[in-house]
C-alpha cells in the first residue's frame, strides 16, 4: 500500500498540544500520518525499532562518507528506512506533481537496494537543505539524482549484506542480496543461510555506510526497475479520490481564507469596509496583508483576507468586501498597446548576444531575403489545483506549513523572511501537487498562509480560486520576435538573424530589470543549432508590468515557436521539403559551444562535456518522428503535416503533427508523432506520458491561451475566457518513441512542450497555406482558425 | 438549518449556509476531499459527482436542493462500470497529477453506465466538460475503450 495522507484527524496532530513537533526523524514525525489504509502496521514496526534509519546515517552525513558524491549527499539514511517488518520507506525529496517522481525515485533506490517493489512506501520529505536541491523544476529531478540515489540504495544494500556477513561469520564476498533477502553460505550448501532485510536492519543500523569507492552499482543490464515501465505508486489512490493535495489539507481548528489582492501589481489598499463581509454567514473576520514592494519576488501581493469557517463562506465574504485601491505604478498597462511596443522594438537593431560570421553582408549578398515577426502572449500555468497552503503556529513562535509547492526550501526561506523568524523555526510539508507547471515554484501563497495563521491565532488554509490564479499569477512572458533569413541561389540558408524581445523573469526579483537574461536566452535562442555560416542573436529591452515567472519549458516555448516556424518559412521560400530543409540547416553531426560565439551559455546548469549540444542526436529524432508519421505521404486536400524539433533541458524532441483544416477554418488535429532522446530514462511509460501531455500542453496554449491586461488588470477570469484544450480538441492518435540511450539522464517533463506549437503552426500552413505568426491561433472566443486574419500574412 | 444528504448510501446531517454548493459541503464540512475544486463555475468538471446517477457539477449545485436524492462521490462510487474504469485507469496509467481525475473517472463511469460501447464521438461528448491540464486525453480515451471492452 502506498497510501499517503496528511489529513489530520481531530486531536491527533503532533504539535497540537503546543509542543514543537519532533524533528529528528522528519519523514515520519512531520507527516501527521493517519493513513487510512494500513499504515498502522508500519507504525507498529516503528515502535519496535526502525532500524536502519536516520540516527547513525545522519551522524555519518556530517562526518563525510557519502555526503558529497556527484549530485549531493548519498548517505542512505537520508533517503531510506527499513522497518522491522521489511517495509522500505523511501524519502522523496522532490515534489510529486504528476511527473511520477515518487515512482521514479522509488525505482532508482529500490533497484540498487534490491528491495521488493511491494514493500516500498514513499515518505515525502519536508523542505530542508540537507536534501540538496529540492526545487522541482528545470526537468532535473532525475538528471541531478539518478547517480546519487543509486549510490544511496547500493550503500544501504551493502550495509545489510555486511550485517549478515558479520552475523554469520561468512566472508563478505559470499553474501548476496536479492529482493529483500540476504543469502550467505552455511556449513553445507543445503544449509545456506538467509535473512530478510527487516531482520537485519537493526544490526545494519550500527554500521557506517561504505565509502563510495567500495560500492558496486548494478550494471544497467541488471536493472530490475530502472528503465522499465514500472506502474505508478500514486495512481491507485487517485482512482479512489485518496491522497492529499495542498487544497485538501485539513487541520484541527482550521479556518479558511481567501484574499482580495490589489488588481494591479504593486497596487495597495487605501482603505476597506468589511461590514458587509462580516455579516456574511460563516465569516469570522478580515485581516490586512502587508503591501507588496518592488521587487515582488516571492512575497505576497498584499490585500485583505476574508477568514471564514469554510471556503465557500470566505468567497461570499470577499464578494461583500469593499476595498479602495491605490492602483500603483502598473496602472495604464494595456496589452494591445504593449504588443505594438514590443513589435516595434523587435524591428529595430538590438544588443548582439551571439554572433557568427557577418549576417549583414550575407543578407546583402543573398539571392532571396525573407523576414517575419512573431508574437506570443502572456500565459498562465493554470494547474488544475489552484495554489493552496495551510499554516499553523505553535505557542513558542514556530510555524508549520503544508503546501503544494515545487520549492519547499524557497518556501521555507520566504516564510521565514516574511514572518521575521529563523528558518529553523519554519517547517514546510509538501503535499501532492495538482499540477504545477512552474506556478508552484513561487511560494507567495505559502507566505500568505503563514502570515494569516499568525494574525488569526488559528490554523489557516489560504485557498486561491481560479480567478485568483489567473488574475494574480506569475505569467509566462509575452514576447515579440523578428527573424530574417537570406538564401543563396540554390536556396541554402546563408544568413539567420533572430531578435527576441520580452520582459525578463529577473524583473520579478530585481526592480526595473528589462533586459532578456542569459538564463532565458539559453532557452532556445543562444543555442540555436544551425550550421548556417552567418548567424546573429539580438535582444531588445522590455519592462514588465505583470509578475513574470516560469512556465513549463519557459522561454523555449516562444523561441522554438519562432525559430522552428521560420525554418519552415525559409523552406517554403526555397521551395524545399521542410523536414529536409530543417535537417540541412542543422547540418552534419557535430558538437558546438555557444560560448565561443559571444553567448554566455549555461547549458541548464550541467557541463557541456557531460551534456554536449549534439546535432546528430537532434537530427536523429527528426528522422525518427518523420518516419513514424509517414512524412511525405499523400494527403487529401485540407490535410497537412508539420514538423518541429528542439533541444531543451538537455533532451532532444522532434514532433510531427497532422491537421485537417476546413475552408471555414475548422481545425482537427488528426495525429501526433513524437520522438525523444533524453539519455537514460528511468520510467519509459511515464516519460511517454510526459511526451503526450507536454505536447498537448503546448498545443493548448498555442491554440487558445492568452493572458491580457487592461489598465494593468488581467482581463481573463476563469475557464470560459482562459481556454484550455478539451477532449474533443485533442488528437485521437499520438505515438511516441523514446530513443534507447546510455547517455546521462536529461530532462523529460519540459522538453516535449517546445516543438508542439511550431509543429502545429507548420502543419496548419501545410494544410491551408496560412501562416500563423501570432499566438494564440484561435483564442478563447472562436470556434475556428481565423484563416483571413492570420499573423501578418 | 440541518439538511440530510444521502452520500454514498449514508445519511449525513449537514449544517451549512443556505445555498452553499455541494462541493464545499463535501470538502469542508464532511472532510470528503476526493471531489476537487478547479473553477467554481462548472467549466472544468473536477467537482463531478453523481446525483441519482447523473454526472453533476457539485460546485454549482446547492446542497440544500438535494433532499431525497442519492449522491455518489469518487470515494464511494462502486459497481461494474466503476470497477472497470478504475482498472483501466490503472492499467493504462492515465493520471498524471491526478487532481482532475476524480471528475474524469466519475464522468467516464456515468458514460459507461449509460452507454457500454461508446464511439469516439460519444467519448468527446461525454468528456469535453472535464478539463485536464496535464492533458491526459489520449489515455483517457484509450482507458474508456479498454473499460468498455471489459464490461
Amino acid at each position: 500500500m502506498f497510501m499517503y495522507d496528511l489529513t489530520v484527524a481531530e486531536g491527533a496532530a503532533p504539535g497540537s498540544d503546543g509542543a514543537p513537533p519532533h524533528r529528528e526523524t522528519p519523514p515520519l514525525s512531520s507527516f501527521l500520518a493517519t493513513d487510512r489504509r494500513g499504515f498502522m502496521a508500519g507504525a507498529g514496526a516503528f515502535a519496535v525499532g526502525i532500524v536502519l534509519a536516520n540516527g547513525p546515517a545522519r551522524a555519518d552525513s556530517t562526518a563525510g562518507g557519502l555526503a558529497a558524491v556527484k549530485g549531493g549527499d548519498a548517505t542512505p539514511g537520508l533517503f531510506i528506512e527499513i522497518a522491522g517488518d521489511g517495509e522500505v520507506r523511501i524519502t522523496c525529496h522532490r515534489s510529486e506533481m504528476g511527473q511520477q517522481v515518487w515512482t521514479a525515485i522509488a525505482q532508482i533506490i529500490a533497484d540498487e537496494l534490491e528491495a521488493p517493489w511491494e514493500n516500498v512506501r514513499i515518505v515525502q520529505a519536508i523542505g530542508h537543505p540537507k536534501y540538496g536541491d529540492q526545487n522541482t523544476d528545470g526537468s532535473r529531478s532525475i538528471r541531478w539524482n539518478l547517480y546519487r540515489l543509486r549510490v544511496a540504495g547500493a550503500a544501504m544494500r551493502a550495509m545489510l549484506e555486511q550485517a549478515a556477513a558479520d552475523a554469520w561469520g561468512a566472508p563478505r564476498d559470499k553474501v548476496r542480496s536479492r529482493q529483500g533477502v540476504v543469502y550467505g553460505p552455511g556449513w553445507l550448501p543445503i544449509l545456506d543461510r538467509k535473512a530478510s532485510y527487516g531482520e537485519l536492519a537493526a544490526a545494519a543500523a550500527a554500521l557506517q555506510p561504505p565509502a563510495e569507492d567500495r560500492i558496486t552499482l548494478k550494471s544497467p543490464e541488471d536493472w530490475r526497475y530502472i528503465g522499465k515501465a514500472q506502474p505508478s505508486l500514486t495512481i491507485p489512490s487517485i482512482t479512489r479520490g485518496e491522497g492529499t493535495f495542498g487544497m485538501d489539507v485539513r487541520l484541527p481548528d482550521m479556518v479558511y481564507a481567501v484574499v482580495a489582492r490589489p488588481p494591479q501589481i504593486l497596487g495597495k489598499v487605501v482603505s476597506y469596509d468589511d461590514a458587509a463581509a462580516l455579516e456574511t454567514p460563516g465569516v469570522l473576520r478580515t485581516a490586512r496583508l502587508p503591501d507588496a514592494t518592488d521587487p515582488v519576488a516571492f512575497n505576497p501581493l498584499g490585500g485583505v483576507a476574508v477568514i471564514a469557517t469554510d471556503t465557500w463562506s470566505a468567497i461570499q465574504g470577499r464578494y461583500a468586501l469593499q476595498v479602495e485601491w491605490d492602483e500603483g505604478p502598473n496602472a495604464g498597462h494595456d496589452s494591445a498597446a504593449f504588443e505594438q511596443e514590443l513589435a516595434a522594438t523587435a524591428r529595430r537593431p538590438g544588443e548582439v548576444r551571439r554572433n557568427r560570421g557577418d549576417v549583414d553582408a550575407a543578407l546583402s549578398a543573398a539571392e532571396t531575403r525573407i523576414a517575419a515577426d512573431y508574437y506570443a502572449p502572456h500565459l498562465s500555468q493554470a494547474p488544475m489545483e489552484p495554489p493552496a497552503a495551510a499554516a499553523r503556529w505553535t505557542e513558542d513562535g514556530k510555524v508549520e506549513c503544508w503546501a503544494c509547492t515545487q520549492t519547499p526550501q524557497a518556501s521555507r526561506r520566504t516564510v521565514a523572511a516574511v514572518c521575521g523568524v529563523p528558518e529553523d523555526d519554519v517547517t514546510i510539508n509538501v503535499t501532492w501537487l495538482g499540477g504545477a507547471f512552474g506556478r508552484k515554484s513561487k511560494p507567495d501563497f505559502v507566505a500568505e498562509a503563514a502570515l494569516l495563521a499568525r494574525e488569526v491565532g488559528r490554523p489557516v488554509k489560504v485557498v486561491w480560486t481560479r480567478e485568483d490564479d489567473l488574475q494574480h499569477g506569475y505569467n509566462h512572458s509575452v514576447s515579440a520576435q523578428h527573424l530574417e533569413g537570406g538564401l543563396d541561389a540554390d536556396g541554402a540558408c546563408t544568413a539567420f538573424l533572430h531578435r527576441t524581445v520580452f520582459p525578463p523573469i529577473p524583473s520579478t526579483f530585481q526592480s526595473g530589470a528589462d533586459n532578456p537574461s542569459w538564463g532565458e536566452l539559453q532557452l532556445g535562442a543562444s543555442d540555436t543549432p544551425f550550421a548556417t555560416p552567418n548567424m546573429r542573436l539580438e535582444t531588445g529591452r522590455a519592462k514588465a508590468h505583470l509578475r513574470i515567472g516560469w512556465l513549463r519549458s519557459v522561454a523555449n516555448v516562444y523561441h522554438a515557436f519562432a525559430v522552428q516556424s521560420f525554418v519552415h518559412e525559409l523552406a517554403a521560400a526555397a521551395g524545399r521539403d521542410p523536414k529536409d530543409y530543417l535537417l540541412e540547416m542543422i547540418g552534419e553531426p557535430r558538437r558546438f559551444d555557444p560560448n565561443t560565439e559571444g553567448a554566455e551559455y549555461g547549458n541548464y546548469g550541467d557541463p557541456l562535456e557531460d551534456y554536449p549540444i549534439d546535432t546528430g542526436r537532434l537530427a536523429h529524432v527528426i528522422r525518427k518522428a518523420s518516419e513514424m508519421a509517414g512524412w511525405g505521404r499523400d494527403l487529401p486536400a485540407g490535410r497537412g503535416l508539420g514538423i518541429a524539433a528542439h533541444r531543451s533541458f538537455l533532451s532532444y524532441v522532434a514532433t510531427v503533427i497532422e491537421v485537417d483544416v476546413a475552408s471555414d477554418g475548422a481545425l482537427s488535429i488528426e495525429g501526433a508523432w513524437s520522438a525523444m532522446d533524453a539519455g537514460t530514462v528511468v520510467n519509459t511509460d511515464h516519460a511517454r506520458a510526459q511526451m503526450e501531455g507536454g505536447a498537448l500542453y503546448g498545443m493548448s496554449n498555442a491554440l487558445y491561451g492568452e493572458i491580457t491586461a487592461e489598465n494593468g488588470v488581467v482581463v481573463q477570469q476563469n475557464f470560459p475566457d482562459w481556454r484550455v484544450m478539451r477532449m474533443a480538441e485533442a488528437p485521437r492518435r499520438f505515438e511516441t518513441h523514446i530513443v534507447k540511450s546510455d547517455a546521462p539522464p536529461a530532462g523529460v517533463g519540459e522538453p516535449p512542450t517546445p516543438p508542439a506549437a511550431p509543429a502545429l503552426a507548420n502543419a496548419i500552413y501545410a494544410a491551408s497555406g496560412v501562416r500563423f505568426r501570432r499566438l494564440p491561433m484561435i483564442g478563447p472566443n472562436r470556434d475556428t482558425l481565423p484563416l483571413g486574419r492570420a499573423g501578418d500574412a | 438549518m440541518a439538511v440530510k444528504l444521502n452520500i454514498n448510501g449514508e445519511i449525513k446531517d449537514v449544517e451549512a449556509a443556505p445555498g452553499a454548493p455541494l462541493l464545499w459541503v463535501l470538502r469542508d464540512h464532511l472532510g470528503m476531499t476526493g471531489t476537487k475544486f478547479g473553477c467554481g463555475v462548472a467549466q472544468c468538471g473536477a467537482c463531478t459527482v453523481h446525483v441519482d446517477g447523473v454526472p453533476t457539477r457539485s460546485c454549482v449545485t446547492p446542497h440544500d436542493s438535494l433532499d431525497g436524492v442519492a449522491i455518489e462521490t469518487i470515494e464511494g462510487k462502486e459497481g461494474r462500470a466503476a470497477a472497470a474504469v478504475r482498472a483501466a485507469w490503472i492499467d493504462i496509467q492515465v493520471p498524471q497529477c491526478g487532481y482532475c481525475q476524480s471528475g474524469q473517472i466519475m464522468a467516464a463511469i456515468a458514460l459507461l453506465e449509460d452507454n457500454p460501447d461508446p464511439t469516439d464521438d460519444d467519448i468527446d461528448a461525454a468528456m469535453s466538460g472535464n478539463v485536464c491540464r496535464c492533458a491526459t486525453y489520449v489515455r483517457i480515451r484509450a482507458a474508456i475503450k479498454d473499460a468498455a471492452r471489459k464490461l
